[in-house]
Formats: structure tokens, C-alpha cells, sequence
């Protein structure tokens, strides 16, 4: 079951749909949350480009996307109709305010006439409430402006969701006496009023026999807490767990930019955790205090988006060259330049891999899923610091924003973060200082990663910096064989990555057959069910989703060989197709979506059928 | 009892690769020294470098040193004093990489007060890329990136500090070790960003540059060392600063008996934003160059207030396992 809940930037959507998936997990179904807003913080009201909206994908199943096609369309006004009825399946029910069905704001959403009357909805189920007459009323009492009163009116819509659902409002209460208690005590109770009002009416009004009630069961779970979770909060737990695990702080130093501030929000708020943050004047200066803080023995991190990570490259190969650990997050954006800020996209793969001056190989890995992204967020920190190498973890707008509920982890299960922070003593006949160079470039054997040698430690003082050096001393070297063994070494650190890293596993689907569908990052949800569709529908299709984009798996070669076709889709223009064609020497099949959308199922589930043998035919 | 430290405790190994003559051999003389006289600890002591000529000065200092890149050195060393905030940082810098590509990160560290001294080596040129005019050129200057002159206004490196919320404000001259040595460890002993321009000579793309106050026969005449509650004078005492109420600004007269008095003369407050102004502001013609401490106004330091306004002024009190479960959390049987 699938609502979409549509208004003004304005109209306090997100509030709305963020509370109905909070009392969806309360109520134990499976879920899927995705924002969908404008980059505009207050667009003009009542235009279509100042639409927000929010989509919940809920069931007694489990849910993989926020899903394709909307059930149920909340619109708060013409324009938010208007941008959402392509969305919708034919029957769908539609919640209109009818209260923002006047000239006045058709003119503004560029309609002609009032749909209503145009027959253009005639294939759905419409319900026509006086949202805003019905708020008014109902918070009279409380002694608000008409502009606060009018501004209850999402709370007004919620209730009457809530009772569609079957959902209790006392958690939706407590929330709201903590969020408006202290800032005004006539808002949290004009809301609340607005909250029972929007109930009650759905319930007892005359028209109640229109209103549908649906019962969404418990959804089959694995045993254990749970608690909903998006990508931006879990990355941000994340990375304090990392910190944790290695018994060192995270400083995390990152510049304002949509959309991935919101880490910078949630972990400024976890200083008791071990983890300070640090907004420097732009983003060079973020990814610099970042190395800086790596330098001093902190785990330095920094975040951005697309345009941001253009701008912090230069110091990323710095990070690379002097072999300080870096945690790099890019929450992908539409692109290219400022492209789609709200919007997302996975078009930074290239960036990530290839994206930098010289030949400078870095790690890259990818979260697939809210939830996802702790484990993720480990898995770098752990990795930079075993290898001594900044490291970018790859995720995008849609799964930073998005919800889902979350298995809660045992941090028992998490081996300690391993630091080798004091150099091996080397033996170099009368020169101690020759001998001290050598100690502090003695690399790992397995991992390459050097000593992590921070300013302050006693008679360990030496110099690093972005020149060539000696690969053995760390001297200034413009040797030609030095330099060639020097990038041989970055290149066979990176590659040593693939021999701490998990075997690729198939997900779903046989082990050998016509068909696979690869895909990397916040697709994981759309193919996930597409390709259990397809399975269900007799097709045999088989599922591998991949973390790690560099270095590749190492059987991820023979394990894709065991298949007679591979479908990727991404949302770029085929830039991890690219990759395997590169390094694995692939056939690849492309599915590209470049639209600021995530993929829909049935997008999914259509290039299968194109590309599964006899299925066309056997279908037709 | 441990021997005295000397200027050749902080030299490193290093071959020194500047050109022969470069006013930098005696900056780094003057710094090692400094470091020696007041018994500094090379693993406390960190320089951090942007890239320049004057950015290779990390590797030639007995101490732990970061050449990063071009312009950021502020931002890296930023995030170093957050990372330990006891480290004795130097960060060593000229006019083309803290003035023009880090301009934007010399204004922040400036006005954020992060506990650094950073010495700014100005030539007024660029000289790592063979000569090309810089952002504290003259109007005229000939170099191969402007042949028939340079059109753009220089920028004066103290008057931006000031600019820029600065705290402390100094100048030197590179050869003159008896009065940057001082400058140096005041700078030091400031709790917060210390800035100190030092006129720097390029021997090969822009020589004598500054020659018109550097000169030893001339400095009385030409140089005016600041101290904090004296008096404006220079030349022996016979030339001095008076404050002209009308103009509001510093002008030069004879000091003596048939001259201005003494007590006339303008008493340096190094703690008066306004009066840093006037010396900054000084025109080159017809005045002394003001050198010394120009203006010294402590304020907290970033770095210390940056864990002070820490939720647990950077301890781990808490536990990832209780933070998962903050908020409502479900159960699952």
C-alpha cells in the first residue's frame, strides 16, 4: 500500500508523512519512506514547482522501495494534484483539500479549469474535504493567528490518516507536547486539536461511508528491536561507531550543502560519543581540517555532495600521498554542476574512482540501504585506517533521506578497529635518524598501511608533505625508479583492500543461469523486489548487489561468468558498467535512469523481461 | 643536566634548496635559534606549509612538519590544533599562497583566533614559478605575466589581518634576526593566531625590493621599532610620530627643544585596534616602516573554546549501543 502526500513547501509534508511512518513502525508493518521536495525552502505558495511531497511504501510484507505507484494521494492544494495524478494507477483514492480549489490558486498552478470538473478524475476515487474550513474550526478555541491556525492543517490531515489506518495517536501526542511544549503552548495545542479534529471528522463525518479504512498486518520480521532509521542518521551512528570501535575520536569536518548537511546536523549532536564536528569556511577547508585532524591522530572525516567533492580533490591526493586515513561521504545529487540538489542520482561513481590528478587509486564502497549505512560507515573508517588511505563511502539523496525500519545491531559483534600507531624499531647501523625515517614508513606487509605517527609523540619527529618521496625514508625523491615503485605501491595498496574484503555473494536467484542483475547503492530496494518478482513469475533470475566498486570483489569475476547475461541498473549513464567492463572485461547490459528519481520496480521488472530469453515470447 | 639547545638542534638532514642568497636562509636561521633560546620541544613543535618557495620551510626544521598544498595550510592546521590543541603550531606561508589562492583561509584562521603563529613571507612576488607578479606587487610591476607593468592594487598583508579580526599583529625584516627574534617569541607566547608579516628578499625575481627601509646605513632613519607604552621614535630618538587631531593621522616631526617634545609624541597602545590602523596604513613615502609588535589584543582561542563548548568537552561518556536505542524503538518477537 502506497501514500503519497502532496502540498506546499510550506504545508509541513514532510512533518506529516514522517509521523505516519513513525506510527506505521509503531504498528509493526514494514515500510519505505521517500521525501520528495523542492530545492526552494519556501517556493511561492500554491505553484507547482513549490510541490512537496512524501511517499510511504507500508505493508505486512516486506517492503524494498517506497514504491512505484501511489494507493492514495494526499493533495493539499491544485498544484500538488496536478504534479502528483501522473503518479497515481487508475482507482486510486484521492484526499483533496477542496478548500484550495479556487481560481485563484488554478491560476497559480497554471490549470484551466477545475479538475474536478473536467472529468480528468473520473477514474479515481475522490474525496473532498474542507481541510482548511474544518482546521479553523477546530483550533478557534486555542486563540491563533489565522496564518498559525492554518498551518495546523497537516496535523488536521494526519489524524484523518491515522484513523484510516487504524493507528493509535497517543505516540503522534508525545512527540508533539516534546517538539512544541516549549515553543509555544497555543501552536502544540492548536495542533493537537487539529489532530483529534482530522480524526474524529474521518470517523463520524457524514461522509464517512467514503472514507476507506484499511488493515495493514504486522509484517514478518526477524526477531529483535527495531527502530526507523534514514541514511544521514545512520551514517552519522556510523561513524561514532567506527570511532568507538578504534578507541579514537571522529572529527568531522564538513561545509553546508544539500543534501548531505544533515549529517553535520546529527553528529554535532553526538559529542558524547566521542565525536566533534567542525564547519570550516568552505568545503577545501572541510576536507583539509580533516586531514589536519588525521594528521594529529584523530579519525579525520569530511561530507559533501558532487560539486563539493570536486572541491576537496586536491586535498584527497594529499591525504593519499602522505598515507593519512580520510573518511570521504558523498551523498550523491542530481548533476552535472548544480544540477538537482534535492534530486538524486549516482552519477559520482566515475569522481569516486578515476576523479583525480595522476594516478591516485582510492577505495570506494557504497550503502545500499538506510539501515545500510551503519555497517558501511564501519566498514570505511576501518578500512582507512588498516590501509592508511582516504576512502570514499558513496551514498545518495534518496537513501540519506529516506526511512525503513532497522534491526538493531549488537555492537558485540563488531571486532575492535585495529590502530598501529607506533613504528616497528629499525635497525640502520650508527644513523638513528636514517633508522626513525625507516621506522616511520615501514608499511604493513598485507594492508601497506604505515605507522599512524601523530605530532606530539616523543622522538618521532619527521616531515611529510605532497612531494614525491622515498619509499623507503620518506625523503623528498625525484628519483624516476623511486616515483615508479611509489605509484606501483599506491596501486597495490588499494588492490590489497580486495583481501580483507568479503567474497561476493548472490543475493537471490540461482548461482548459474540467463540472467543476473548487478547493481551497487540505494538500487538495492527496486531490484531486490523486481527480481524476487520476476522469480515468483517463473523466470530464473538471480540478484548481486555490490559494496565494494574499488577494488572489485575478487570472485566477483567468476561469480558474474556463471550467467549468460548481466543487467545493470544505475542511475547515471552506465558509469559502473563502465567500471566492469574496465576492470573485469564484461558484457554488460545497461539500465539507465538519469531522471533525479529513484528506479521504479516495473522498471526493474520490464528490462528483465526484455532481456530474459523466450520470456517476450512466452509471455505474449 | 641536559646541554643547552642550539640553532642546530632544530636543523634537520635536509640539503637547504633555496637560492643562494634567498632572504629565507635567514628566517630559518632566525626561527631555529628562537627555538632553541627559549628551549622548545621538537615533538610538541609542528610548522605546516602551503607550497611556495617559503612553504618548503617544514622539511629544514628539526620538528614534525606537513608541506600540504596550495593556499590551505591554515584549514589543515585548523584541523590539527582541534585534533591537540597543545601543539606549538607554525605555520609558514607567503604573499601568493596566504594572499591570493589562500586568501579565504588566511581571513578564517585569522578571525577564529586558532592558536597558531603564522608567518607570512612576503616578496611580492612569485618566485616557485619564476617571477610572475603577486597580490602584494606594486601597481607597475614588470613581470613575465604582466610585460608592460601590473594595473591591480596590492593588498597590505597587516591590513587585512586587522581586517580580518586579527589578534595580534607584527612585522619583521628577515635579515634583521636581533628584532624578528623577539617579534617571533611574542608571537609564540600569544595564545591565539599570531600574525607576523616578514619582508622577505627575492634575490633573483624581485631584488632589494625593499631596500629603501632594509638598508642598515639608512634603518634609523627609515625603520620605527613599536614597544607597547613608549613613545613613537625613531632616528635616534630625534624623529618621531605626533598624532595630528585634525587629520586624524600620524605625522613625522622633529623630536628636541626647539622641536615637538617629547611628551608630544604619540605612546603606543599595541592593545587600540585604531592605532594598528594608522601604523598599517602608514604611506611608504616619507615615513618609517613600522615594525615590532603593531597591535596585540588577546581574546579566547578557538581551539579553547572549541572543547570548552564541547557537549563533553571531548570525553566519551556515552555508548553507541544506548544511542541506537534513543527515540522509540520496537521489539520484534
Amino acid at each position: 500500500m502506497v501514500v503519497r502526500f502532496a502540498g506546499d513547501s510550506g504545508d509541513g509534508v514532510q512533518l506529516l508523512g514522517a509521523q505516519f511512518a513513525e506510527s506505521t513502525a509503531l504498528a509493526g508493518a514494514d515500510f519505505s519512506t521517500f521525501p520528495d521536495f523542492p530545492a526552494e525552502i519556501r517556493a511561492p505558495v500554491g505553484t507547482t514547482f513549490g510541490v512537496s511531497a512524501f511517499q510511504i511504501n507500508l505493508g505486512a510484507r516486506r517492503i524494498s522501495t517506497a514504491g512505484d505507484q501511489p494507493d492514495v494521494l494526499v493533495a493539499l492544494n491544485p498544484a500538488a494534484l496536478k504534479v502528483n495524478l501522473p503518479l497515481l494507477h487508475k482507482g486510486a483514492l484521492i484526499l483533496l483539500n477542496t478548500d484550495a480549489f479556487n481560481d485563484r490558486n488554478f491560476a497559480k498552478a497554471h490549470i484551466a479549469a477545475d479538475p474536478r470538473k473536467t472529468g480528468e478524475l473520473d477514474d479515481y476515487q475522490v474525496i473532498e474535504i474542507a481541510i482548511s474550513t474544518q482546521t479553523l474550526e477546530a483550533v478557534k478555541p486555542h486563540g491563533l493567528s489565522k496564518s498559525d491556525a492554518e498551518q495546523c492543517k497537516n496535523f488536521w490531515a494526519l489524524g484523518a490518516v491515522l484513523w484510516m489506518f487504524g493507528r493509535d495517536r497517543d505516540p503522534i501526542v508525545q512527540w508533539a507536547q516534546k517538539k512544541f511544549a516549549k515553543k509555544s503552548p497555543e501552536i502544540l495545542a492548536g495542533n493537537l486539536a487539529a489532530l483529534d479534529a482530522g480524526h474524529a471528522y474521518a470517523e463520524t463525518a457524514e461522509l464517512s461511508a467514503e472514507i476507506p479504512q484499511f488493515a495493514i498486518g504486522e509484517a514478518p520480521m526477524e526477531k529483535g528491536e527495531y527502530r526507523s532509521i534514514t541514511g544521514a542518521e545512520a551514517i552519522s551512528l556510523g561513524l561514532a561507531a567506527a570511532g568507538e570501535l578504534a578507541d579514537r575520536e571522529i572529527v568531522f569536518c564538513g561545509y553546508p550543502i544539500t543534501p548531505a548537511s544533515s549529517i553535520l546536523h546529527y553528529l554535532s549532536k553526538m559529542g558524547d560519543l566521542g565525536v566533534a564536528t567542525f564547519q570550516a569556511e568552505d568545503e577545501i577547508a572541510a576536507c583539509c581540517a580533516a586531514i589536519g585532524a588525521s594528521y594529529g591522530g584523530k579519525i579525520g572525516v569530511t561530507s559533501s555532495s558532487g560539486p563539493g567533492i570536486a572541491l576537496k580533490t586536491e586535498a584527497i591526493g594529499l591525504g593519499m600521498a602522505t598515507e593519512l586515513p580520510l573518511v570521504i561521504v558523498n551523498s550523491q545529487r542530481g548533476g552535472p554542476s548544480t544540477g538537482l540538489p534535492t534530486k538524486t542520482e549516482q552519477s559520482d561513481l566515475y569522481q569516486a574512482v578515476y576523479g583525480r590528478n595522476a594516478d591516485s587509486p582510492l577505495p570506494v564502497l557504497a550503502a545500499s540501504s538506510p539501515g545500510d549505512c551503519f555497517d558501511a560507515a564501519i566498514e570505511a573508517t576501518r578500512v582507512a585506517i588498516r590501509h592508511m588511505t582516504p576512502i570514499f563511502l558513496l551514498t545518495d539523496g534518496y537513501i540519506a533521506n529516506a526511512a525503513g525500519p532497522w534491526a538493531l545491531p549488537d555492537m558485540d559483534d563488531y571486532e575492535p578497529i585495529e590502530v598501529n600507531a607506533s613504528p616497528a624499531t629499525v635497525e640502520d647501523g650508527d644513523d638513528p635518524s636514517l633508522a626513525l625515517k625507516k621506522a616511520i614508513w615501514k608499511r604493513d606487509e598485507k594492508s601497506y598501511g604505515r605507522p599512524w605517527v601523530a605530532p606530539g609523540m616523543e622522538g618521532l619527529a619527521h616531515r611529510i608533505g605532497g612531494l614525491e618521496k622515498d619509499i623507503e625514508t620518506g625523503d623528498i625523491s625525484y628519483d624516476p625508479a623511486n616515483h615508479q615503485a611509489m605509484g606501483e605501491l599506491r596501486a597495490k595498496k588499494v588492490a590489497s583492500v580486495a583481501d580483507f574484503i568479503a567474497d561476493q555473494t548472490v543475493e537471490q536467484g540461482p548461482e548459474k543461469g540467463p540472467l543476473v542483475v548487478v547493481g551497487w547503492g540505494s538500487t538495492h530496494g527496486a531490484i531486490w523486489r523486481a527480481v524476487n518478482q520476476a522469480n515468483e513469475q517463473g523466470m530464473e533470475v538471480a540478484q548481486v548487489h555490490l559494496r565494494w566498486l574499488n577494488p572489485l570483489p575478487k570472485n566477483l569475476k567468476a561469480l558474474l561468468s556463471n550467467y549468460d547475461r548481466i543487467l545493470l541498473p544505475e542511475m547515471n549513464f552506465g558509469q559502473c558498467a563502465t567500471l566492469l567492463r574496465d576492470r573485469l572485461e564484461l558484457d554488460v547490459v545497461q539500465l539507465n535512469k538519469v531522471s533525479g528519481q529513484p528506479f521504479k520496480i516495473a522498471e526493474v521488472l520490464d528490462a528483465i523481461r526484455e532481456n530474459y530469453p523466450g520470456a517476450k515470447q512466452a509471455a505474449e | 643536566m641536559n646541554k643547552p639547545l642550539t640553532a642546530k638542534d632544530f636543523a634537520t638532514d635536509q640539503e637547504v634548496r633555496w637560492c643562494p642568497g634567498c632572504g629565507d636562509y635567514a628566517i630559518l636561521k632566525c626561527v631555529q635559534k628562537t627555538l632553541a633560546d627559549v628551549e622548545a620541544n621538537p615533538d610538541k613543535t609542528v610548522f605546516v606549509s602551503g607550497i611556495g618557495c617559503s612553504s618548503r620551510f617544514p622539511y629544514y626544521m628539526n620538528a614534525y612538519g606537513f608541506h600540504t598544498i596550495h593556499g590551505r595550510a591554515p584549514a589543515f592546521a585548523t584541523g590539527l590544533k582541534i585534533a591537540n590543541p597543545d601543539l606549538d603550531v607554525w605555520l609558514v606561508t607567503g604573499d601568493g599562497d596566504g594572499l591570493s589562492i589562500g586568501g579565504n583561509h588566511l581571513l578564517h584562521v585569522l578571525r577564529r583566533n586558532v592558536d597558531m603563529q603564522i608567518m607570512l613571507f612576503n616578496n611580492e612576488i612569485y618566485g616557485l614559478t619564476k617571477g610572475q607578479y603577486s597580490p602584494t606587487s606594486r601597481v607597475g610591476t614588470r613581470s613575465p605575466s604582466t610585460p608592460s607593468g601590473s594595473i591591480d592594487s596590492p593588498v597590505n598583508p597587516c591590513a587585512f589581518a586587522l581586517g580580518a579580526n586579527a589578534r595580534f599583529i607584527a612585522r619583521g625584516i628577515d635579515t634583521d634576526a636581533k628584532n624578528l627574534s623577539p617579534v617571533l617569541k611574542a608571537a609564540r607566547e600569544f595564545k591565539g593566531a599570531a600574525f607576523v608579516e616578514i619582508f622577505q628578499n627575492c634575490i633573483v625575481y624581485n631584488k632589494d625590493r625593499f631596500e629603501d627601509f632594509v638598508a642598515k646605513k639608512t634603518a634609523a632613519e627609515t625603520q620605527i621599532h613599536l614597544e607597547h607604552g613608549k613613545p613613537m621614535l625613531f632616528a635616534n630618538g630625534e624623529k618621531g610620530l605626533k598624532l595630528n587631531i585634525q587629520t586624524l593621522a600620524l605625522e613625522v616631526v622633529d623630536v628636541g627643544e626647539n622641536a615637538t617634545p617629547v611628551e608630544d609624541i604619540f605612546v603606543h597602545d599595541e592593545t587600540n585596534p585604531a592605532v594598528a590602523q594608522m601604523l598599517i596604513n602608514l604611506p611608504m613615502q616619507g615615513y618609517p616602516m613600522p615594525l615590532g609588535v603593531l597591535y596585540r589584543n588577546p581574546a579566547e582561542s578557538f581551539d579553547d573554546a572549541f572543547w570548552k563548548h564541547h557537549p563533553t568537552q571531548g570525553k566519551r561518556t556515552g555508548k553507541v549501543a544506548d544511542a541506537l536505542r534513543k527515540g522509540s524503538v520496537w521489539k520484534k518477537n
